[in-house]
């Protein structure tokens, strides 16, 4: 990630790399459950994992009313936005904002990458988050 | 053996917004009308389970109802608060150690959606902060993909609330008691797709009251009873979908509904085909959909037949929601599963006026979920 990007939101949500972002999540070593947001990197129950980038949008909705703060953080002037649950390959379906995408081209089924997401905070600094955009590679 | 245990009276505060009374005060409206209802004083009552989400401590109402010592136990389960009062109190009338006590259940919420914090729920920040922790969010992503899966339109959901809205003109305890028209639900605002302003309950303000007894108690007072078959209650499977939840297991499982239901049919010694009337949870229009085959009344994707057909309208050959449900009576937590049984109460009795079901009604079945995964079931048979 270059040294330019905001701040993460989180940390240990997101993994930087060559190749974008990818998500943190953790194996329970007694079930190989995976789960996410990941545990602490200290928990001897659980070995941190990269999350895989790509899948398929499993549900989603739009969110047409500013979320009321707390807990929402986001600027004060609203645009609604899309929200949805991607089934990342072979791993689990995780819930994120959908960007790069119009409302009316969702579909259920539709292939999706991870994404950067600069998150503008209410007071107007920026964090880095992540969301799910169409992966135009591998087609609907 | 344990005991048989029965509903012996019933009392509700009307749903809605009432500025001039505080929920407990609500709440003590309706332990006074089940007492009259019954023929009962306060002094007979042996022991009380009651509770409110955000409207205060139940076993303050002793301050008002009288000072007879008995224990009052406080209950904060959430959305199945007062179901977990009514498990309680059914629990302990089986076991034998009290033979007449209290059920209570009330609210009051100030208007809008609720504002959950994170931390509340186990969950880091920026989960909140970054704007994806909404309980519309996750009853529109339920649906949203059962419409999916199973063929269904946002007609179906129109109609679950025209109905809805249809039933709470009849029922004298409800908020909302003007007729909406489809077209209307349909083309209302949009607050999280596929769901318009419509199809959303409100939270509110109620509180009701149920009086439970041992079948011997009340064969003594010489009370008509209602039988209460099951109350169950259970949380979350594995594989089941949730509010609040950052990510899903791939492998999917059943539901808190589907596993509550089951045990309630168990303890019932019955099954959906014998149910004569059912109020399902209807946070949301697409709720009572899922809702009705997770409690077994059909397949999924017979919802859109059933409702054309009207089968689940109060004349219809399994009534649903006969009072409005959520839709029409809002959701005042602590209040809203109490306020299914009451109904079912009422209709058994054939006290239920403008909105009574017609023919002999034997089973009645409700049914209330929440977060972060609960449900409560509960079967009365007159």
């Amino acid at each position: 990630m270059p040294d330019t990007l905001p701040v993460p939101i989180a940390d240990g949500l997101i993994c930087p790399d060559a190749d974008g972002i990818a998500l943190f999540a953790s194996r329970e070593r007694a079930t190989n459950r995976l789960c996410f947001p990941a545990r602490p990197e200290d928990d001897p129950r659980y070995d941190r994992v990269v999350l895989p980038r790509t899948g398929r949008l499993w549900s989603w909705t739009v969110q047409r009313f500013r979320p009321k703060s707390p807990p929402y953080a986001g600027p004060e002037a609203f645009e609604p936005y899309a929200v949805g649950y991607v089934e990342l390959d072979g791993a689990l379906i995780v819930e994120g904002r959908l960007v790069d995408v119009a409302f009316d081209d969702l579909a259920i089924g539709m292939a999706m990458r991870i994404v950067l997401l600069p998150f503008e905070m209410t007071d107007g600094t920026l964090r880095t988050s992540f969301g799910f955009a169409p992966d135009k590679g591998l087609g609907a | 053996m344990s005991e048989e245990v029965v509903i012996v009276g019933a009392g509700i505060h009307p749903f809605g917004r009432t500025p001039g009374l505080s929920g407990l005060q609500q709440g003590v409206f309706a332990v006074r009308q089940a007492l009259e209802r019954a023929g009962l004083a306060w002094r007979d009552i042996q022991f009380a389970f009651g509770g409110s989400d955000a409207a205060g401590n139940a076993d303050t109402m002793v301050s008002e109802l009288g000072l007879t010592g008995i224990p009052f136990i406080n209950v904060s389960n959430g959305c199945a608060t007062g179901g977990s009062a009514m498990f309680g109190a059914y629990s302990t009338i089986k076991s034998g150690e009290f033979d007449l006590g209290l059920a209570v259940g009330f609210d009051k919420h100030p208007r809008g959606s609720f504002s959950p914090l994170p931390a509340d729920w186990g969950l880091p920040d920026w989960y909140g902060e970054t704007g994806l922790m909404l309980t519309t969010q996750f009853f529109a992503m339920k649906i949203q993909r059962y419409m999916s899966l199973y063929g269904i339109t946002a007609h179906t959901l129109g109609a679950i609330a025209e109905k809805a809205f249809a039933n709470g003109v009849l029922a004298d305890h409800a908020w909302r008691r003007e007729a909406v028209d489809i077209d209307t639900i349909l083309h209302s605002q949009m607050v999280s797709d596929p769901l318009t302003k419509f199809m959303f309950c409100s939270p509110g303000e109620g509180a009701v009251a149920l009086l439970l007894a041992s079948g011997r108690k009340a064969r003594e007072l010489g009370l008509p009873t209602v039988r209460l078959r099951a109350a169950a209650v259970r949380t979350r499977p594995a594989g089941s979908f949730e509010v609040f939840s950052p990510a899903l297991d791939l492998e999917r499982g059943g539901s808190p509904t589907s596993v509550a239901s089951q045990a309630a049919y168990d303890m019932a010694g019955v099954g959906p085909e014998d149910i004569d009337i059912a109020q399902l949870q209807d946070t949301e229009a697409g709720a009572e959909i899922m809702h009705m085959a997770e409690n077994g009344f059909c397949a999924d994707g017979e919802q859109p037949a059933w409702i054309a057909e009207g089968r689940t309208r109060i004349d219809g050959s399994l009534p649903v929601n006969t009072d409005g449900g959520c839709l029409a009576c809002g959701e005042p937590i602590g209040a809203s599963g109490l306020r299914q049984v009451y109904e079912n109460y009422m209709q058994l009795i054939g006290q239920a006026g403008a909105r009574q079901a017609p023919g002999k009604l034997r089973l009645g079945y409700s049914h209330v979920y929440g977060a972060p995964g609960v449900s409560a079931v509960a079967i009365v048979e007159r």
